[in-house]
């Protein structure tokens, strides 16, 4: 084998490594959804390339509602879907679309109408004794 | 409101209503945008409010949203369209010149190396753009989509030539002929967006079947008020208002009619081909469409109530539902980019270590190639689109089917159960025979009727129905009754006049002590017809019998033949005595009877024939047999003429024909046979085309793709997946299952 040989076999192990960090294990953090006490819980999510956050963490059995603002005009991410929730919208570009639903204590997917970009919605009973 | 001095009262009126934070009217729009605290007021009190004040108001249909959201999305569709043509037609004619210019270049040659270039800044730098901006932002995100192969693909190649063509002598220095691949970044763009121009045409044309629905609302609506009629909008249309219909309108709301008569199509949403004749009393649907006559009806459902509404909605969530056979899908195309990008990082390295030379130009064409036939589209579209394509259609045949779940498990049926009453039969018993015991105390079987009709005349039975509806049919004095007695599952017993008189079958004859006997055999002949005979007893002696029959559809038959040709078995479940049961089964072709089953135990039978591995389908009407419909693997709800439950059960039939079973059937296998086609094609396609895309076969047969040929089949891959899928829509009951 040649220098440029090793080179670029030790190069392309390290950038499949690098790959497979960035894209699955990199960058997920959660947020909770904001609450004023009587109304739904809200999140308002960024849709550009991806869902930003991308987890969110609820409150399980209190209406959740998800502010989807698509800033973009890729048609990748032009619908969204909560299948668990029987929900399949469009997201016109530049705008806000809202999402209520009421989940039950779970975790919940989130996707574009191709299953490409994905979300998690985490909805967790309260360890708080609040209602 | 009809100038800014109304439109700010109104806004003033809002914002010093109690609870609101902020208010918005618009004089344009006639619209307003209200702020408030939900503890406190709500949108109904609000509209009261401002109606306090003299002007009229109205809360926004849910469905206007539906329809404004579709409307945004066929603006967006068309603005896509606009903007890929442009882009396609910029990107095909630099493809022509590139390509030209390669093929008349002999040696290398600075003229037409630079000449290439410059035809391809503009198709990288602004046809294709889109592809290295959105591959960008979901970077960004941590995230990889079709962009990022493409851009990866086409932006190592074009980032390569560039390098070649400005620094060619440093190429040349190193040992490494300079050889640039502009042709290949120009062919791909083109081709990709020749794809995705062909996609999101076909993909428009996924969700036609709602916008259909949609469509079927009149814009306004012809109300009586005040004695004169006027003209409304649909929105300001409300309950219990009394609404004109001419011929050849459309239907503006559910409701019943109290005056004129006409002819209804109601097609659009029942499947039901004949116009069905209504008159006063008879209930109409919003959106079927009126014929010949005039009528007036009283609006009982507006908005987001009527039957359209609701259908709406329910085709709107199966379309965003899933079906459990994508879940693999699913996962593959979560992983799918970035598994596939490595796949090129170690395409590059084994031909770079291993490939011949020009080493480092075969694996980079090979990594780019791989990147270029990988399509993670056509494998999330194969399920979605036909799911969406067979939803819309089933709406339109008057079956609604909700969701991918009951669509894939309607596939795996092998089991029918039908309800008797009201699926293969009419629901609407008739008397057929009034027949007097021979030596009995009654002498004229007009005074049979008489007594068994004012005793049935206290009972909710559906028998006793027909029979009071026989004794007023012939004019029968209504008589009194005292000391009435219903005994579930045996029958009636009342004291007319001064005698008791009983009514019901041989179980209630046993329990008062009367002996039947001589009866019998007539009761065993009514039965064998397919009648249910009732006996009655005046006092202790058997008077006569009275049979009563629910005619059978006229369709049944057909439907059950059609069902056993489609491999199924059909079973039929009913309360009745066991004779009449199998007369009418036997009539329509039913092999299996279960006879004698009280409401209650139906879902145990249905529990009995799933413990034998059977997956059954129970058809029957929407309230009663609800707990068997949900116990069932798929629940079949059955209409009964205008009063749709359209909620009950996985699968709602609009109209009562018990051949929108078979269409269910028959659909969700047509559905199924081309999701499983989508995703094998979608799978094969991955499968095969990356490993030849890397290489596989160059070592054996010396065959290997261009990225042109990678960037062709990746485009004809998910316009064919979503053709497939379009093909639903053509879809017929009993053609080609």
């Amino acid at each position: 084998m040649t220098t440029a040989q090793i080179a670029v076999t030790v190069l392309g192990v390290a950038t499949i490594g690098w790959i497979n960090w960035y894209f699955f294990a990199a960058g997920r953090v959660a947020v909770a959804a904001t609450s004023d006490g009587a109304g739904p819980q809200r999140v308002r999510i960024e849709v550009k390339g991806g869902y930003d956050p991308e987890v969110i963490r609820v409150r399980a059995g209190l209406p959740v509602r998800l502010e989807f603002h698509r800033d973009e005009t890729n048609p990748c991410t032009e619908e969204v879907v909560l299948p668990a929730f029987g929900i399949r919208t469009f997201l016109p570009a530049h705008q806000t679309t809202t999402v209520s639903f009421t989940p039950a204590e779970g975790r919940y997917e989130f996707a574009c109408g191709m299953g490409m970009v994905h979300g998690t919605i985490l909805a967790e009973k309260d360890d708080h004794g609040a209602p | 409101m009809t100038c800014a001095a109304c439109s700010s009262r109104v806004q003033r009126t809002l914002e010093r209503a109690e609870g609101v934070s902020s208010a918005n009217v618009n004089l344009m729009t006639g619209g307003a945008t209200v702020e408030y605290d939900p503890g406190v007021t709500s949108p109904e009190r609000l509209v009261e409010t401002i109606r306090g004040t003299g002007y009229g108001a109205e809360l926004p249909p849910a469905e206007e949203s539906t329809e404004s959201l579709l409307d945004a999305q066929d603006a967006a569709r068309a603005a896509e369209l606009r903007e890929l043509r442009g882009r396609l037609a910029l990107s095909g004619i630099t493809t022509v010149l590139v390509t030209a210019v390669a093929m008349s270049r002999i040696g290398p040659s600075d003229v037409g190396r630079y000449a290439m270039l410059l035809l391809t800044l503009p198709v990288v730098g602004w046809a294709g753009r889109h592809f290295y901006t959105r591959a960008w932002t979901a970077f960004r995100h941590h995230a990889a989509d079709m962009n990022t192969l493409i851009a990866v693909g086409t932006g190592a190649a074009f980032l390569y030539s560039t390098a070649v063509t400005l620094f060619d002598d440093w190429f040349a220095a190193r040992g490494i002929q300079p050889f640039e691949y502009y042709e290949p970044v120009v062919w791909i763009i083109t081709l990709v967006l020749l794809g995705n121009l062909l996609e999101a045409r076909a993909k428009s044309q996924t969700s036609g079947a709602i916008r259909r629905l949609i469509g079927l609302r009149p814009a306004t609506a012809r109300v009586v008020r005040d004695g004169r009629e006027e003209e409304v909008q649909l929105a300001a249309l409300r309950l219990g208002d009394e609404v004109v219909v001419r011929p050849g309108e459309r239907i503006p709301a559910d409701g019943v009619v109290v005056d004129g008569s006409s002819h209804v199509d109601e097609s659009m949403l029942t499947g039901e081909p004949i116009p069905v004749p209504k008159g006063a009393g008879d209930r109409v649907i919003g959106a079927t469409f009126n014929r010949n006559g005039a009528f007036r009806f009283r609006a009982e459902a507006v908005g987001t109530a009527t039957v359209l509404s609701r259908i709406i909605r329910l085709v709107q969530q199966a379309q965003g539902s899933r079906a459990p056979i994508q879940r693999l899908a699913d996962r593959i195309s979560a992983v799918f980019v970035p598994v596939v990008l490595s796949i090129a990082v170690v395409t590059f390295v084994v031909w770079f270590d291993a490939g011949p030379a020009p080493a480092y130009l075969h694996a980079l064409v090979s990594a780019v190639t791989v990147l270029i036939i990988a399509c993670p589209c056509a494998m999330g579209l194969a399920v979605p689109t036909a799911v969406m394509v067979a939803t819309g259609r089933g709406a339109e045949l008057g079956v609604l089917i909700k969701g991918g779940e009951p669509l894939e498990r309607s596939e795996a049926l092998d089991t029918v159960v039908f309800d008797k009453t009201g699926t293969i039969t009419e629901g609407r018993p008739a008397v057929q025979a009034v027949e007097l015991a021979a030596d009995g105390p009654i002498g004229d079987d007009g005074e049979l009727l008489a007594l068994a009709a004012a005793v049935e005349r206290l009972s909710e039975h559906p028998l006793a129905e027909a029979i009071v509806a026989e004794a007023d049919r012939r004019g029968v004095a209504e008589r009194p009754v005292s000391g009435f007695e219903s005994r579930t599952g045996k029958g009636v017993v009342g004291v007319v006049g001064e005698r008791r008189v009983a009514l019901g079958n041989l179980a209630l004859m046993r329990e008062l002590g009367i002996d039947a006997g001589p009866l019998a055999a007539r009761a065993d002949a009514a039965a064998a017809a397919g009648w249910t005979p009732m006996y009655v007893a005046v006092g202790d002696v058997p008077a006569g019998l009275i049979a009563v029959a629910d005619p059978v559809k006229p369709t049944s038959a057909a439907a059950v033949a059609r069902l056993a040709r489609l491999g199924l078995d059909t079973i039929m479940l009913t309360g009745d005595n066991p004779r009449t049961a199998e007369s009418v089964a036997r009539s329509v072709g039913i092999a299996h009877v279960v006879a004698e089953v009280a409401p209650d135990r139906k879902l145990d039978e249905i529990g009995r024939l799933q413990d034998q591995g059977r997956v059954v389908a129970m058809v029957g009407d929407g309230l009663n047999d609800a707990p068997a419909l949900a116990r069932a693997d798929v629940g079949i709800a059955i209409g009964t003429g205008t009063d749709v439950a359209v909620e009950a059960g996985a699968v709602t039939l609009m109209r009562g024909d018990p051949l929108g079973v078979v269409t269910a059937i028959e659909l969700a296998r047509r559905a199924m046979r081309v999701i499983k086609q989508n995703l094998f094609w979608a799978f094969i396609y991955n499968v095969i085309g990356i490993p030849v895309a890397a290489g596989v076969l160059y070592p054996a047969l010396g065959l290997r793709l261009t990225p042109a040929m990678a960037a062709a089949a990746m485009a004809v891959s998910s316009v064919s997946v979503i053709s497939n899928s379009l093909r639903l829509r053509r879809f017929t009951p009993g053609g080609r299952s």
